[in-house]
């Protein structure tokens, strides 16, 4: 690192800064969408089906309209000529705004009711009577996959998209894969292990549910939008799109989120609704969620059922590993849908060499759609992997951090390494990850221990687990794989933007283009800048999410804010810095290359006496007479960045479970995560994102099931059948790391937003089938609540061992 | 999330407010109100009236009178569960309030509120059960006292009338030992029970004189499982002996599937919940 305009001396980027969005949000000042108040604002509802697929034989709203209150019901025919909510990856059947003729899942939004008041609204919905024929939902994948019913007549197939290889066909990387796996399971000294397991639909259920304001400017033809939303930019594109406005002509602004997790990294058809309600209602307005709402209509995560071979021979090589999967996309495609198993392709092989083959079928089913949740199809692909890697480890006796040492993509292939798509990768040690963790644990005692409580008759296991993710989203040339946001009227691929702005008294205001969900940018974009400039980070203001204001940016997600926006960031303050370098040097009557930045202001290197305050710096800069010849007034930069990669992060975790044989109780006794998300710029950061990462991956491992019933049902409204894991639940993390910094962007960070989510719901997993090993048990399906876990014990002990 | 509109009202006397739910329909008695305004939110359930009994003087205190430790309609979870005299008197009772939801939970609701509600997978009806409590019910018409074994009717239904408010549950002080036991929904001891047991149990010359054993969770209400003690009564309490009584803990119990367990699971997590909890009880009574 270094920026070459003599970097402050006192380093501010690694350092632990607290959280200088805390107290706003700890003392309730913080500002979210429910918390906006316009005058004459309106309150919208939705009626929505109860079941998951019935026609709509009519819609009575009369009842609904004659309630004092109530001033409009709208329904699909008043939005139709809106088109389709604006998606993405355009792949499959598209949501309507409004349900016309057929509603396709429990939660699909029929009808909307605007009224002054939110009960009033909700008093409208009840009382809208929808009538409807109830049809039979497809709801299982396999069934879904066999075209035995379709979901969407108009279709020919439930499939939407089939995939194997790679995203490009049988080409580059892959070429010849699944050959050389066909003869490996020839081999007489080889060993297969298979199997089927589910990676169960999970519901998002960020703390604060999406809430959004539409105020249209009948006047100037203007919508100002608040939303709770990760992609405020995408979401003026969208709605600019669909209304026929220019960008200028959309003020985004997603104020405090809290939380997103990947679920409001969509444009919804409320939000585009409320925008039609404000036009034609001529007044504001309002929709929050309820949690119902939430969990029935925002995006769901994950949703596969997939069977994992791993071939290889008994000293621990693996030659060949090979996944076969259906993937629930809902009864809609919204952002990213189809393109969910992309991301965990790209690390299908996690961190290994050995030869690696997907097949992907990716079907609609009479259920909300699915889409981004934290990890996005990596942490399904790291399940798979590290669940069929341990019962191979587990079959040939060999353990299990040995058999993953042993096909580990070796340090020396770095820089060069590629994944087995040949999609490049930016740095890695795995195995002195490993080691490191290993080591911090004391594998071998922990192993002793383990195996003496064992011996007292405990069920007592450890699972291990290790991972490669891919993040930090990306190259703009993306844009030529057909990945870019042109649907949301933004023509970019995946670069970042940052503006630094040298206020007139010398303070600094930082504006970026991402929109953070509680990922802490005010504390570290400060300590970017402040390392740079050498201006404290109190007097550093850090601004986001108001498309007015801020430089076009795509959003906080896929871990990508500090790899691209953080450095995007820290080309602008460069770019200031040279300036301001010059503006010294001319105060100072010295060289600008003399220049350094430190202490709030700047001196000439090696006499820090000779000192100008950036106060003294941005008072020339406004005051233009008195500038050197040939420069211009004002201090402020943009730079775009567009890193040449993706990154690759990575890290290995351990848990240490203890089930109760009587009652299936899994207690969670040690979790320790050694990560590598290259250089940390504020560990107290870092360590919250791996925290509420691990808490994530564990509630899908032991808590979380957003999976429908047989009959297209949703019972999962609420907290009570929807239990979120909280702090009482989990144990205290030891968090350590090893730092393998990037070269693809100048900080040398790599995102750390989603590697705890990756890496963790296997690790506990593999933990207790290691504990239940001795009774015969090799599979448990996720999440791992009492009642499974006990049938389980009861399954392998009627059938005596299982293979 | 948002419920129907409703009246409110906080009557200052336990007068006054027995004389509001005797002549107001549709009126409903709000304490702490954490079961009943979360179902009032979801709409499925929307009174025209509530009686907020908050501010009612003299039902937030836990005494000893003489032969009973009295708790009033107001005593919240964390007070049962951290009560002295709970703990000396009526320690399944300690135990099970303090595995009664959250901290917050605990701090708002209030231990005869999760008695009147009588949740079928509440914790603390089946203490109250075990230990043989005594409910205290106003209305307009006076004052009566139920038995606790009268006192579950049904889901959700107690033998409370609409105008009665539920001002005390007395807890015997009658000696021995006394234990709650669960799993809980979220894995452990958190959140409601998948399967619960309370037992109270009291030694005489080495053996088993007399006790009481609750579920809860597996029925349509909490249930005194009388066969256990039927078993139990007369041997040694030993591991054996328990074993055995044990597995009488269903004997009369409709075993009802949820979300949470199949028949097959809460039938056996019952019989282990009994086996722990009267092992606890029988200990603490030695
Ligand atoms: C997040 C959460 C977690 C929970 N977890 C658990 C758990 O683990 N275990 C468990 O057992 N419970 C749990 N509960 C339920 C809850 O603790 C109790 O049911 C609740 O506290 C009841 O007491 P209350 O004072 O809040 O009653 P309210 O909600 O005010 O009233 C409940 C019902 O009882 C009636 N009522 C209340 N007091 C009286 C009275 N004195 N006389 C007559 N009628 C009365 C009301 O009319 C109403 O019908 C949980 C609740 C929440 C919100």
């Amino acid at each position: 690192m270094g920026g070459g305009f003599g970097v402050s001396t006192t380093s501010v980027l690694g350092g632990v800064v607290k959280r200088r969005e805390d107290p706003a949000l700890i003392r309730g000042t913080g500002l979210y969408v429910d918390d906006l108040q316009l005058p004459g604002m309106l309150h919208a509802a939705f009626v929505r089906s109860p079941y998951a697929h019935a026609s709509i034989e009519s819609i009575d709203a009369s009842e609904a309209l004659a309630m004092e209150g109530v001033r409009a019901v709208y329904t699909a025919a008043d939005v139709e000529h809106l088109g389709d909510l604006v998606t993405q990856v355009a792949v499959g059947k598209l949501r309507p705004l409004l349900a016309g003729n057929q509603v396709n899942h429990v939660g699909e939004a029929v009808a909307m009711v605007v009224a002054d008041s939110r009960y009033g609204a909700r008093d409208g919905a009840d009382a809208v009577d929808v009538d409807y024929e109830p049809l039979d939902p497809v709801i299982d994948l396999k069934e879904a996959a066999s075209d035995a019913a379709l979901v969407h007549e108009d279709m020919a197939s439930n499939v939407l998209l089939a995939w194997e290889g790679g995203p490009w066909g049988d080409e580059e990387g892959i070429a010849g894969t699944k050959e050389t796996i066909a003869a490996a399971k020839e081999r007489e000294d080889t060993v297969t292990v298979s199997m089927e397991m589910v990676n169960q639909r999970l519901l998002p259920m960020p703390m604060e549910p999406r809430a959004v304001v539409a105020d249209w400017n009948q006047g100037y033809g203007r919508f100002t939008v608040h939303s709770s939303t990760q992609i405020p930019h995408a979401l003026a594109g969208g709605i600019a799109g669909t209304f026929g406005l220019s960008l200028t002509d959309v003020r985004c602004i997603a104020p405090e989120v809290g939380g997103g997790f990947g679920c409001k990294l969509n444009v919804y058809n409320d939000e585009i609704l409320v925008c039609f309600a404000s036009q034609q209602l001529g007044s504001p307005v309002k929709f929050t969620e309820t949690r119902r709402d939430a969990a029935g209509s925002t995006i769901h995560g994950r949703g596969w059922v997939a069977t994992a071979t791993v071939t290889g021979t008994r000293d621990g090589k693996v030659l060949g590993y090979e996944l076969d999967g259906i993937a629930d996309m809902g009864a809609y495609s919204q952002n990213f849908t189809v393109a969910i198993p992309f991301l965990g392709l790209f690390v299908g092989a996690g961190q290994y060499s050995f030869p690696t083959y997907w097949r992907m079928a990716c079907v609609h089913t009479h259920t909300m759609t699915t889409d981004a949740y934290r990890g996005a199809g990596r942490p399904e692909a790291a399940y798979y992997l590290e669940r069929a890697i341990d019962a191979f480890a587990r079959e040939i006796g060999v353990d299990p951090s040995e058999v993953r040492r042993k096909n580990y993509i070796p340090a020396s292939e770095f820089p060069g390494a590629a994944t087995h798509i040949g999609f490049p990768m930016d740095t890695g040690d795995y195995e002195n990850n490993l080691d490191a963790l290993l080591e911090t644990v004391g594998y071998e005692n922990l192993k002793a221990e383990r195996d003496q409580m064992r011996a007292d008759g405990r069920l007592v296991g450890l699972g291990l687990a290790t991972y490669v993710e891919v993040c930090g989203f990306g190259p703009s040339a993306l844009v030529d794989l057909g990945f870019s946001w042109a649907a949301y009227k933004i023509p970019s691929g995946f670069n970042g933007s940052g503006l630094v702005r040298i206020q007139a008294d010398g303070t600094a205001s930082v504006i970026i283009g991402t929109g953070p969900s509680g990922q802490g940018h005010q504390t570290t974009w400060a300590q970017i800048v402040s390392q740079q400039l050498g201006i404290p980070v109190e007097n550093i203001r850090v601004t986001h999410g108001d498309t007015a204001e801020s430089p076009l940016g795509i959003g906080t997600f896929g871990s990508r804010s500090a790899a691209v926006d953080g450095s995007a960031t820290y080309e602008a303050a460069n770019k200031v810095a040279a300036k301001a370098a010059k503006l010294a040097a001319h105060l100072l009557e010295a060289s600008s290359e003399d220049i350094v930045f430190a202490d709030g202001g700047a001196h000439v290197a090696g006499s820090p006496d000779q000192t100008v305050s950036w106060s003294d710096i941005a008072t020339l800069a406004y005051q233009p007479h008195r500038l050197p010849e040939g420069m211009e007034g004002g201090l402020e930069a943009h730079a775009v960045f567009s890193p040449g990669n993706a990154t690759w992060p990575f890290g290995s975790h351990l848990a240490l479970v203890e089930v109760d044989g009587d009652t299936g109780d899994v207690k969670l006794l040690r979790y320790v995560a050694m990560d590598d998300c290259g250089n940390v710029i504020n560990p107290m950061i870092v360590d919250g994102q791996i925290h509420g990462g691990l808490a994530q991956g564990i509630g899908q491992a032991m808590f979380e099931d957003g999976d429908y019933e047989s009959d297209g049902n949703l019972l999962k409204w609420s907290f009570v059948e929807y239990p979120l894991p909280t702090s009482a639940d989990l144990p205290s993390f030891e968090l350590h790391r090893t730092v393998t910094p990037t070269d693809i962007n100048p900080l040398g960070v790599k995102g750390i937003g989603e590697a705890g989510t990756i890496g963790s719901a296997q690790t506990v997993v593999n933990a207790v089938v290691d504990a239940l090993a001795p009774l015969g048990v090799t599979h448990v399906d996720m999440p791992l609540r009492p009642k499974r876990v006990w049938e389980a014990i009861q399954a392998a002990q009627t059938n005596g061992s299982v293979s | 999330m948002y419920p129907r509109s409703f009246e409110y009202v906080s009557p200052g006397s336990l007068d006054e407010a027995t004389s509001i739910l005797a002549s107001t329909d549709g009126a409903k008695v709000l304490a702490g109100g954490m079961s009943l305004l979360p179902i009032m939110k979801l709409r499925l359930f929307s009174p025209d009236v509530l009686v907020d009994i908050g501010r009612i003087p003299g039902l937030s205190s836990i005494q000893d009178q003489g032969d009973h430790v009295g708790v009033g309609a107001l005593v919240r979870h964390a007070d049962t569960a951290s009560d002295p005299l709970i703990a000396e008197h009526a320690a399944a009772l300690a135990t099970a309030a303090s595995w009664t939801g959250d901290v917050q939970v605990r701090n708002q609701g209030t231990t005869c509120g999760s008695i009147a509600h009588a949740d079928i997978a509440a914790d603390q009806p089946a203490a109250a059960l075990a230990l043989g409590a005594t409910m205290v019910a106003a209305s307009a018409n006076g004052t009566r006292e139920i038995a606790a074994s009268d006192f579950f009717v049904d889901t959700l239904t107690t033998a409370l009338e609409p105008g009665e408010i539920l001002t005390e549950i007395r807890l015997p002080k009658q000696g021995g030992g006394s234990a709650y036991e669960k799993l809980g929904r979220r894995g452990g001891h958190t959140d409601y029970a998948v399967a619960g047991a309370s037992a109270w149990v009291d030694l005489a010359d080495g053996a088993v004189c007399c006790g009481r054993v609750a579920l809860t969770g597996v029925g349509p209400m909490p249930t005194l499982a009388e066969g256990v003690m039927e078993s139990l009564i007369g041997t040694d309490g030993s591991d054996a002996a328990v074993a055995a009584a044990s597995d009488r803990a269903l004997e009369g119990v409709t075993v009802l599937e949820d979300l949470f367990g199949t028949v097959e699971y809460k039938s056996h997590l019952a019989k282990v919940m009994t086996r722990r909890a009267l092992q606890q009880a029988i200990a603490a009574a030695m």
